[in-house]
Protein backbone atom coordinates (compact mmCIF):
# COMPACT_ATOMS: atom_id res chain seq x y z
CA UNK A 1 0.00 0.00 0.00
CA UNK A 2 1.21 3.50 -0.90
CA UNK A 3 0.20 6.85 0.60
CA UNK A 4 -0.03 10.50 -0.46
CA UNK A 5 0.46 13.65 1.59
CA UNK A 6 -3.25 14.25 0.99
CA UNK A 7 -3.98 11.20 3.18
CA UNK A 8 -5.04 8.87 0.38
CA UNK A 9 -4.01 5.24 0.17
CA UNK A 10 -3.36 3.39 -3.09
CA UNK A 11 -3.35 -0.36 -3.50
CA UNK A 12 -2.14 -1.83 -6.80
CA UNK A 13 -3.88 -4.96 -8.11
CA UNK A 14 -2.46 -6.01 -11.49
CA UNK A 15 -2.84 -2.93 -13.73
CA UNK A 16 -5.54 -1.33 -11.56
CA UNK A 17 -5.07 0.89 -8.48
CA UNK A 18 -7.67 1.10 -5.69
CA UNK A 19 -7.85 4.47 -3.90
CA UNK A 20 -9.29 5.44 -0.51
CA UNK A 21 -8.54 7.76 2.40
CA UNK A 22 -6.57 6.84 5.50
CA UNK A 23 -7.99 6.24 8.96
CA UNK A 24 -6.15 9.37 10.08
CA UNK A 25 -8.04 11.42 7.48
CA UNK A 26 -11.39 9.76 8.23
CA UNK A 27 -10.97 10.40 11.96
CA UNK A 28 -10.08 14.05 11.34
CA UNK A 29 -13.12 14.59 9.11
CA UNK A 30 -15.62 13.08 11.51
CA UNK A 31 -18.78 11.28 10.44
CA UNK A 32 -19.26 11.63 6.69
CA UNK A 33 -22.75 12.55 5.49
CA UNK A 34 -22.21 12.89 1.74
CA UNK A 35 -19.93 11.51 -0.94
CA UNK A 36 -19.84 12.53 -4.61
CA UNK A 37 -17.83 10.26 -6.90
CA UNK A 38 -16.26 10.82 -10.34
CA UNK A 39 -17.75 9.38 -13.55
CA UNK A 40 -16.55 5.99 -14.63
CA UNK A 41 -14.45 6.49 -17.76
CA UNK A 42 -13.23 9.96 -16.73
CA UNK A 43 -9.61 10.75 -17.56
CA UNK A 44 -8.17 12.43 -14.48
CA UNK A 45 -4.97 14.34 -13.83
CA UNK A 46 -2.88 14.21 -10.66
CA UNK A 47 -4.07 16.83 -8.09
CA UNK A 48 -7.40 17.35 -9.88
CA UNK A 49 -10.34 17.43 -7.40
CA UNK A 50 -12.45 14.41 -8.31
CA UNK A 51 -14.34 13.40 -5.15
CA UNK A 52 -16.39 15.60 -2.80
CA UNK A 53 -16.82 14.40 0.76
CA UNK A 54 -18.75 16.20 3.46
CA UNK A 55 -18.94 15.74 7.18
CA UNK A 56 -21.46 17.54 9.39
CA UNK A 57 -18.80 20.22 9.76
CA UNK A 58 -17.46 20.91 6.29
CA UNK A 59 -16.88 19.88 2.69
CA UNK A 60 -13.52 18.61 1.43
CA UNK A 61 -12.17 17.36 -1.87
CA UNK A 62 -10.17 14.31 -2.70
CA UNK A 63 -7.67 14.75 -5.51
CA UNK A 64 -6.58 12.29 -8.16
CA UNK A 65 -3.34 10.86 -6.73
CA UNK A 66 -1.86 10.09 -10.17
CA UNK A 67 -2.85 10.45 -13.84
CA UNK A 68 -5.18 7.81 -15.21
CA UNK A 69 -8.70 6.66 -16.07
CA UNK A 70 -11.46 5.97 -13.53
CA UNK A 71 -12.62 2.40 -14.13
CA UNK A 72 -14.95 1.81 -11.17
CA UNK A 73 -16.46 3.81 -8.30
CA UNK A 74 -17.77 2.56 -4.95
CA UNK A 75 -21.47 3.38 -5.22
CA UNK A 76 -22.15 1.94 -1.76
CA UNK A 77 -20.60 5.14 -0.35
CA UNK A 78 -23.38 7.24 -1.93
CA UNK A 79 -25.97 5.46 0.21
CA UNK A 80 -23.79 4.89 3.23
CA UNK A 81 -21.15 7.63 3.62
CA UNK A 82 -20.31 6.63 7.19
CA UNK A 83 -18.74 3.44 5.83
CA UNK A 84 -15.70 5.70 5.32
CA UNK A 85 -15.49 6.19 9.08
CA UNK A 86 -16.12 2.53 9.84
CA UNK A 87 -13.74 0.88 7.38
CA UNK A 88 -11.61 3.49 5.59
CA UNK A 89 -8.88 1.06 4.53
CA UNK A 90 -11.24 -1.69 3.42
CA UNK A 91 -14.85 -1.57 2.28
CA UNK A 92 -14.81 2.24 1.92
CA UNK A 93 -12.52 2.50 -1.11
CA UNK A 94 -13.58 5.45 -3.31
CA UNK A 95 -12.58 4.52 -6.85
CA UNK A 96 -10.41 2.24 -8.95
CA UNK A 97 -8.25 3.72 -11.65
CA UNK A 98 -6.06 2.53 -14.46
CA UNK A 99 -2.87 4.60 -14.16
CA UNK A 100 -1.29 6.08 -17.27
CA UNK A 101 2.01 5.08 -15.77
CA UNK A 102 2.16 2.45 -13.02
CA UNK A 103 5.63 3.72 -12.11
CA UNK A 104 3.98 6.91 -10.72
CA UNK A 105 3.25 4.88 -7.60
CA UNK A 106 6.96 4.62 -6.90
CA UNK A 107 7.03 8.35 -6.07
CA UNK A 108 4.51 7.90 -3.24
CA UNK A 109 5.17 7.20 0.44
CA UNK A 110 5.29 3.75 1.94
CA UNK A 111 3.48 3.06 5.21
CA UNK A 112 6.47 3.90 7.40
CA UNK A 113 6.93 7.28 5.71
CA UNK A 114 3.22 8.03 5.99
CA UNK A 115 3.15 7.10 9.66
CA UNK A 116 6.09 9.45 10.20
CA UNK A 117 4.15 12.22 8.40
CA UNK A 118 1.13 11.96 10.69
CA UNK A 119 3.08 11.26 13.88
CA UNK B 1 -3.79 32.36 18.04
CA UNK B 2 -1.93 34.49 20.60
CA UNK B 3 -4.40 37.38 20.75
CA UNK B 4 -7.42 35.11 21.07
CA UNK B 5 -9.26 35.28 24.37
CA UNK B 6 -10.10 32.29 26.52
CA UNK B 7 -13.32 31.59 28.38
CA UNK B 8 -13.30 30.53 32.05
CA UNK B 9 -13.85 26.94 30.84
CA UNK B 10 -10.76 26.91 28.62
CA UNK B 11 -8.74 24.51 30.78
CA UNK B 12 -11.72 22.18 31.10
CA UNK B 13 -12.08 22.08 27.30
CA UNK B 14 -8.42 21.06 26.96
CA UNK B 15 -8.83 18.48 29.70
CA UNK B 16 -11.82 17.05 27.81
CA UNK B 17 -9.66 16.88 24.66
CA UNK B 18 -11.69 19.43 22.67
CA UNK B 19 -10.64 20.51 19.22
CA UNK B 20 -10.24 24.28 19.63
CA UNK B 21 -10.85 26.86 16.90
CA UNK B 22 -10.94 30.67 16.76
CA UNK B 23 -14.52 31.97 17.05
CA UNK B 24 -15.71 35.51 17.83
CA UNK B 25 -12.25 36.42 19.09
CA UNK B 26 -12.08 33.45 21.45
CA UNK B 27 -10.46 30.07 21.35
CA UNK B 28 -13.56 27.86 21.45
CA UNK B 29 -14.28 24.12 21.31
CA UNK B 30 -15.71 23.12 17.91
CA UNK B 31 -16.05 19.50 18.95
CA UNK B 32 -15.18 17.03 21.67
CA UNK B 33 -14.04 13.42 21.17
CA UNK B 34 -17.69 12.33 20.80
CA UNK B 35 -17.80 14.13 17.42
CA UNK B 36 -20.30 16.57 15.91
CA UNK B 37 -22.90 13.97 14.89
CA UNK B 38 -23.08 12.21 18.27
CA UNK B 39 -22.94 15.54 20.13
CA UNK B 40 -25.90 16.73 18.07
CA UNK B 41 -27.88 13.56 18.69
CA UNK B 42 -27.02 13.51 22.39
CA UNK B 43 -28.44 17.02 22.76
CA UNK B 44 -31.68 16.01 21.03
CA UNK B 45 -31.95 12.79 23.05
CA UNK B 46 -30.61 13.73 26.49
CA UNK B 47 -28.78 16.92 27.49
CA UNK B 48 -25.84 18.84 26.06
CA UNK B 49 -23.74 21.39 27.91
CA UNK B 50 -22.39 24.31 25.87
CA UNK B 51 -19.85 26.97 26.79
CA UNK B 52 -21.22 30.22 25.37
CA UNK B 53 -19.12 32.49 27.55
CA UNK B 54 -17.92 34.38 24.48
CA UNK B 55 -21.32 36.08 24.39
CA UNK B 56 -21.75 39.50 25.96
CA UNK B 57 -23.76 39.84 29.18
CA UNK B 58 -24.84 43.44 29.66
CA UNK B 59 -26.71 44.95 32.59
CA UNK B 60 -28.75 48.09 31.93
CA UNK B 61 -29.63 49.82 35.19
CA UNK B 62 -31.89 52.92 35.20
CA UNK B 63 -30.29 55.88 36.96
CA UNK B 64 -33.74 56.88 38.20
CA UNK B 65 -34.23 53.51 39.85
CA UNK B 66 -37.39 53.06 37.78
CA UNK B 67 -37.18 50.04 35.48
CA UNK B 68 -39.54 51.72 33.00
CA UNK B 69 -36.82 54.27 32.23
CA UNK B 70 -34.42 51.47 31.26
CA UNK B 71 -37.15 49.82 29.20
CA UNK B 72 -37.88 53.02 27.29
CA UNK B 73 -34.15 53.62 26.77
CA UNK B 74 -33.68 50.14 25.28
CA UNK B 75 -36.80 50.68 23.14
CA UNK B 76 -34.94 53.56 21.46
CA UNK B 77 -32.49 50.97 20.06
CA UNK B 78 -34.67 47.89 19.37
CA UNK B 79 -38.12 47.50 17.78
CA UNK B 80 -39.43 45.37 20.65
CA UNK B 81 -41.93 46.07 23.41
CA UNK B 82 -39.63 46.23 26.42
CA UNK B 83 -42.03 48.17 28.63
CA UNK B 84 -44.60 45.35 28.71
CA UNK B 85 -42.01 42.71 29.55
CA UNK B 86 -42.82 41.51 33.04
CA UNK B 87 -40.28 40.96 35.78
CA UNK B 88 -38.75 37.49 35.46
CA UNK B 89 -39.44 37.23 31.73
CA UNK B 90 -37.20 37.32 28.67
CA UNK B 91 -37.71 38.18 24.98
CA UNK B 92 -35.83 37.88 21.70
CA UNK B 93 -34.89 41.12 19.99
CA UNK B 94 -32.47 42.88 17.71
CA UNK B 95 -30.53 46.11 17.53
CA UNK B 96 -31.32 47.87 14.26
CA UNK B 97 -29.41 50.49 12.27
CA UNK B 98 -30.69 53.60 10.47
CA UNK B 99 -31.17 51.61 7.26
CA UNK B 100 -33.40 49.10 9.06
CA UNK B 101 -30.61 46.49 9.02
CA UNK B 102 -29.77 44.29 11.99
CA UNK B 103 -26.72 45.31 14.02
CA UNK B 104 -27.06 42.25 16.22
CA UNK B 105 -29.70 39.95 17.65
CA UNK B 106 -30.07 39.47 21.38
CA UNK B 107 -32.11 38.27 24.33
CA UNK B 108 -33.30 40.77 26.92
CA UNK B 109 -34.76 40.09 30.34
CA UNK B 110 -36.50 42.14 33.01
CA UNK B 111 -34.74 41.33 36.28
CA UNK B 112 -36.77 43.64 38.51
CA UNK B 113 -34.57 46.68 38.99
CA UNK B 114 -32.54 46.28 35.79
CA UNK B 115 -32.51 44.76 32.32
CA UNK B 116 -30.15 41.93 31.40
CA UNK B 117 -29.16 41.65 27.75
CA UNK B 118 -27.18 38.84 26.08
CA UNK B 119 -25.57 39.72 22.75
CA UNK B 120 -23.36 37.86 20.27
CA UNK B 121 -19.67 37.54 21.10
CA UNK B 122 -18.44 38.91 17.78
CA UNK B 123 -20.61 42.05 18.17
CA UNK B 124 -20.44 42.64 21.90
CA UNK B 125 -17.87 45.43 21.99
CA UNK B 126 -19.64 47.35 19.20
CA UNK B 127 -23.02 46.72 20.81
CA UNK B 128 -21.82 47.97 24.16
CA UNK B 129 -20.31 51.13 22.62
CA UNK B 130 -23.54 51.70 20.68
CA UNK B 131 -25.70 51.33 23.80
CA UNK B 132 -23.28 53.45 25.82
CA UNK B 133 -23.42 56.21 23.17
CA UNK B 134 -27.22 56.31 23.10
CA UNK B 135 -28.65 55.46 26.50
CA UNK B 136 -25.96 56.27 29.08
CA UNK B 137 -27.74 59.51 30.00
CA UNK B 138 -30.52 57.56 31.63
CA UNK B 139 -28.84 54.21 32.37
CA UNK B 140 -25.70 52.71 33.86
CA UNK B 141 -24.36 49.99 31.59
CA UNK B 142 -22.08 47.20 32.64
CA UNK B 143 -20.62 44.36 30.58
CA UNK B 144 -20.13 41.32 32.80
CA UNK B 145 -16.77 39.97 31.64
CA UNK B 146 -16.55 38.49 35.13
CA UNK B 147 -19.26 35.91 34.37
CA UNK B 148 -19.32 32.80 32.21
CA UNK B 149 -22.41 31.61 30.33
CA UNK B 150 -23.35 27.95 30.04
CA UNK B 151 -26.25 26.47 28.11
CA UNK B 152 -27.78 23.15 29.13
CA UNK B 153 -30.04 21.95 26.32
CA UNK B 154 -32.13 18.92 25.58
CA UNK B 155 -35.14 16.93 26.85
CA UNK B 156 -33.25 15.85 29.99
CA UNK B 157 -31.88 19.32 30.80
CA UNK B 158 -34.60 19.78 33.43
CA UNK B 159 -33.89 16.39 35.01
CA UNK B 160 -30.20 17.24 35.22
CA UNK B 161 -30.40 20.82 36.48
CA UNK B 162 -33.13 20.12 39.05
CA UNK B 163 -30.71 17.76 40.82
CA UNK B 164 -28.64 20.83 41.62
CA UNK B 165 -31.42 23.44 41.83
CA UNK B 166 -34.91 21.89 42.26
CA UNK B 167 -36.73 25.22 41.72
CA UNK B 168 -35.80 25.43 38.02
CA UNK B 169 -38.44 22.78 37.27
CA UNK B 170 -41.07 25.47 37.86
CA UNK B 171 -39.65 27.81 35.21
CA UNK B 172 -41.53 28.12 31.89
CA UNK B 173 -39.99 28.88 28.53
CA UNK B 174 -38.44 32.39 28.61
CA UNK B 175 -38.66 32.71 32.39
CA UNK B 176 -35.60 34.12 34.15
CA UNK B 177 -34.65 33.59 37.80
CA UNK B 178 -31.76 34.28 40.12
CA UNK B 179 -30.86 31.12 41.99
CA UNK B 180 -28.24 30.65 44.70
CA UNK B 181 -25.88 27.72 44.16
CA UNK B 182 -22.83 26.92 46.30
CA UNK B 183 -22.74 30.44 47.66
CA UNK B 184 -23.03 32.35 44.38
CA UNK B 185 -25.94 33.71 42.36
CA UNK B 186 -26.74 31.99 39.08
CA UNK B 187 -28.78 33.95 36.56
CA UNK B 188 -30.87 31.30 34.85
CA UNK B 189 -33.22 31.57 31.89
CA UNK B 190 -35.30 28.79 30.35
CA UNK B 191 -34.18 29.29 26.78
CA UNK B 192 -31.51 28.34 24.30
CA UNK B 193 -30.36 28.03 20.71
CA UNK B 194 -31.08 24.42 19.80
CA UNK B 195 -34.87 24.20 19.47
CA UNK B 196 -34.87 22.04 22.60
CA UNK B 197 -36.01 22.74 26.12
CA UNK B 198 -33.18 23.89 28.30
CA UNK B 199 -31.51 26.58 30.34
CA UNK B 200 -28.92 29.28 29.91
CA UNK B 201 -26.96 29.84 33.09
CA UNK B 202 -24.83 32.87 33.89
CA UNK B 203 -22.29 32.01 36.56
CA UNK B 204 -19.38 33.93 38.14
CA UNK B 205 -16.25 33.08 36.13
CA UNK B 206 -14.42 31.42 39.01
CA UNK B 207 -17.37 29.07 39.69
CA UNK B 208 -18.03 28.14 36.06
CA UNK B 209 -15.79 25.09 35.84
CA UNK B 210 -17.17 23.72 39.09
CA UNK B 211 -20.75 24.06 37.87
CA UNK B 212 -19.83 22.48 34.54
CA UNK B 213 -18.19 19.54 36.35
CA UNK B 214 -21.25 19.09 38.58
CA UNK B 215 -23.41 18.81 35.45
CA UNK B 216 -20.98 16.69 33.44
CA UNK B 217 -20.85 14.19 36.30
CA UNK B 218 -24.43 13.23 35.42
CA UNK B 219 -25.13 10.44 32.93
CA UNK B 220 -27.49 12.63 30.90
CA UNK B 221 -24.99 15.40 30.25
CA UNK B 222 -22.20 15.60 27.65
CA UNK B 223 -20.08 18.59 26.69
CA UNK B 224 -21.00 19.84 23.20
CA UNK B 225 -18.97 21.99 20.80
CA UNK B 226 -19.80 24.75 18.34
CA UNK B 227 -20.11 22.30 15.44
CA UNK B 228 -23.19 20.64 16.89
CA UNK B 229 -24.46 23.99 18.17
CA UNK B 230 -24.59 25.11 14.53
CA UNK B 231 -26.37 22.01 13.19
CA UNK B 232 -28.84 22.11 16.10
CA UNK B 233 -29.77 25.77 15.60
CA UNK B 234 -30.00 25.25 11.84
CA UNK B 235 -32.52 22.41 12.22
CA UNK B 236 -34.26 24.64 14.76
CA UNK B 237 -34.62 27.35 12.09
CA UNK B 238 -32.72 29.85 14.24
CA UNK B 239 -30.65 32.61 12.65
CA UNK B 240 -26.89 32.84 13.02
CA UNK B 241 -25.85 36.48 13.13
CA UNK B 242 -23.34 37.22 10.37
CA UNK B 243 -24.75 34.43 8.16
CA UNK B 244 -28.54 34.66 8.09
CA UNK B 245 -28.98 38.19 9.40
CA UNK B 246 -26.64 41.17 9.30
CA UNK B 247 -26.57 44.93 8.75
CA UNK B 248 -27.83 44.38 5.17
CA UNK B 249 -30.97 42.44 6.17
CA UNK B 250 -34.01 43.93 7.90
CA UNK B 251 -36.12 42.07 10.50
CA UNK B 252 -38.95 41.94 7.93
CA UNK B 253 -36.79 40.39 5.22
CA UNK B 254 -35.43 38.00 7.84
CA UNK B 255 -38.98 36.81 8.66
CA UNK B 256 -38.54 38.02 12.24
CA UNK B 257 -41.63 40.25 12.13
CA UNK B 258 -43.12 38.14 14.95
CA UNK B 259 -40.47 39.61 17.28
CA UNK B 260 -41.81 43.16 16.76
CA UNK B 261 -44.71 43.51 19.17
CA UNK B 262 -47.86 45.48 18.42
CA UNK B 263 -46.90 48.47 20.59
CA UNK B 264 -43.98 49.29 18.29
CA UNK B 265 -45.81 48.73 14.99
CA UNK B 266 -47.78 51.32 13.01
CA UNK B 267 -50.77 52.35 15.11
CA UNK B 268 -49.22 50.99 18.30
CA UNK B 269 -48.89 52.90 21.58
CA UNK B 270 -45.18 53.53 21.00
CA UNK B 271 -45.03 53.22 17.22
CA UNK B 272 -41.54 53.49 15.70
CA UNK B 273 -38.89 55.33 17.65
CA UNK B 274 -36.08 52.85 16.94
CA UNK B 275 -33.28 53.12 14.34
CA UNK B 276 -34.57 52.44 10.82
CA UNK B 277 -38.22 52.57 11.95
CA UNK B 278 -39.38 54.36 8.79
CA UNK B 279 -37.95 51.59 6.59
CA UNK B 280 -39.01 48.70 8.81
CA UNK B 281 -42.58 49.94 9.31
CA UNK B 282 -43.03 50.69 5.61
CA UNK B 283 -41.75 47.19 4.78
CA UNK B 284 -44.34 45.78 7.19
CA UNK B 285 -47.05 47.70 5.35
CA UNK B 286 -45.85 47.29 1.75
CA UNK B 287 -43.98 43.99 1.83
CA UNK B 288 -40.40 43.15 0.91
CA UNK B 289 -38.82 41.90 -2.30
CA UNK B 290 -36.93 39.06 -0.63
CA UNK B 291 -37.55 36.85 2.40
CA UNK B 292 -35.66 34.42 4.58
CA UNK B 293 -37.04 30.89 4.15
CA UNK B 294 -36.20 27.30 4.98
CA UNK B 295 -34.65 25.39 2.10
CA UNK B 296 -34.66 21.61 1.79
CA UNK B 297 -32.22 20.25 -0.81
CA UNK B 298 -33.94 17.31 -2.53
CA UNK B 299 -30.79 15.23 -2.96
CA UNK B 300 -28.18 14.19 -0.46
CA UNK B 301 -25.68 16.96 -1.15
CA UNK B 302 -25.40 19.49 1.70
CA UNK B 303 -25.54 23.11 0.51
CA UNK B 304 -23.58 25.65 2.51
CA UNK B 305 -23.85 29.42 2.86
CA UNK B 306 -23.13 31.29 -0.38
CA UNK B 307 -24.75 28.72 -2.69
CA UNK B 308 -26.72 30.65 -5.38
CA UNK B 309 -30.39 29.86 -6.12
CA UNK B 310 -32.24 30.02 -9.45
CA UNK B 311 -35.91 29.71 -10.46
CA UNK B 312 -35.22 26.87 -12.89
CA UNK B 313 -32.49 24.59 -14.17
CA UNK B 314 -31.13 26.88 -16.89
CA UNK B 315 -32.01 30.49 -15.97
CA UNK B 316 -29.10 32.94 -15.71
CA UNK B 317 -30.89 35.19 -13.22
CA UNK B 318 -30.06 34.45 -9.61
CA UNK B 319 -33.17 34.79 -7.40
CA UNK B 320 -31.67 33.99 -4.03
CA UNK B 321 -28.78 32.71 -1.94
CA UNK B 322 -28.38 30.10 0.77
CA UNK B 323 -27.04 31.76 3.94
CA UNK B 324 -26.60 28.67 6.16
CA UNK B 325 -26.76 25.02 5.34
CA UNK B 326 -25.41 21.60 6.07
CA UNK B 327 -26.46 18.11 7.02
CA UNK B 328 -29.19 17.87 9.63
CA UNK B 329 -28.40 14.82 11.75
CA UNK B 330 -31.88 14.64 13.32
CA UNK B 331 -33.79 14.90 10.04
CA UNK B 332 -31.16 12.73 8.31
CA UNK B 333 -30.85 14.91 5.24
CA UNK B 334 -29.42 18.28 4.21
CA UNK B 335 -31.12 21.41 5.55
CA UNK B 336 -30.55 25.07 4.75
CA UNK B 337 -31.97 28.55 4.99
CA UNK B 338 -31.50 31.58 2.84
CA UNK B 339 -33.10 34.52 1.07
CA UNK B 340 -35.25 34.20 -2.04
CA UNK B 341 -37.40 36.57 -4.10
CA UNK B 342 -40.73 36.95 -2.28
CA UNK B 343 -42.78 35.75 -5.27
CA UNK B 344 -40.84 32.46 -5.12
CA UNK B 345 -40.96 32.08 -1.34
CA UNK B 346 -44.15 30.02 -0.95
CA UNK B 347 -43.75 26.70 0.84
CA UNK B 348 -43.04 23.75 -1.49
CA UNK B 349 -41.86 25.98 -4.36
CA UNK B 350 -39.12 24.14 -6.25
CA UNK B 351 -35.96 26.13 -6.99
CA UNK B 352 -32.51 25.14 -8.18
CA UNK B 353 -29.21 25.58 -6.38
CA UNK B 354 -25.96 25.70 -8.30
CA UNK B 355 -23.45 23.43 -6.64
CA UNK B 356 -20.09 22.62 -8.22
CA UNK B 357 -21.40 23.65 -11.63
CA UNK B 358 -24.60 21.59 -11.41
CA UNK B 359 -28.18 22.75 -10.90
CA UNK B 360 -29.79 20.68 -8.15
CA UNK B 361 -33.44 20.94 -7.05
CA UNK B 362 -34.35 22.37 -3.63
CA UNK B 363 -37.73 22.97 -2.06
CA UNK B 364 -38.91 25.89 0.08
CA UNK B 365 -39.62 24.36 3.49
CA UNK B 366 -41.28 25.44 6.71
CA UNK B 367 -38.99 26.34 9.60
CA UNK B 368 -38.07 24.78 11.93
CA UNK B 369 -37.02 21.48 10.36
CA UNK B 370 -37.32 19.78 13.75
CA UNK B 371 -40.28 20.58 16.03
CA UNK B 372 -39.44 22.90 18.93
CA UNK B 373 -39.61 21.16 22.32
CA UNK B 374 -40.04 24.16 24.55
CA UNK B 375 -41.67 24.03 27.98
CA UNK B 376 -44.59 26.38 27.55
Amino acid sequence: MKFTEEHEWLLAEDDIVIVGITKHAADALGELVFVELPEVGAEVTKDEDIVVIESVKAASDIMAPIDGEIVEVNEELLENPTLVNEDPLGKAWFFKMKPDNMADLDDLMDEAAYNALIA
Amino acid sequence: MSDLKQTPLYDLHLELDAKMVPFAGYEMPVQFPLGVMKEHNHTRDAAGLFDVSHMGQVIIRPKSGNIEDAALALESLIPMDVLALKEGRQRYGMLTNDQGGIRDDLMFANRGDHLYVVVNGACKDDDFAHMQAHISDSCELHMHDDRALLALQGPQAETALTRLIPEVADMAFMDVRTMPYKGVDLWISRSGYTGEDGYEISVPADQATGLARDLLAMDEVEMIGLGARDSLRLEGGLCLYGNDIDTQTTPIEAALTWAIQKARRSGGDREGGFPGADIILSQMADGVSRKRVGIAPEGRAPMRGGTPLYADSDSDTQIGTITSGGFGPTVGRPVAMGYVATDLSAKDTTLFAELRGKRLPVRIAALPFTPANFKR
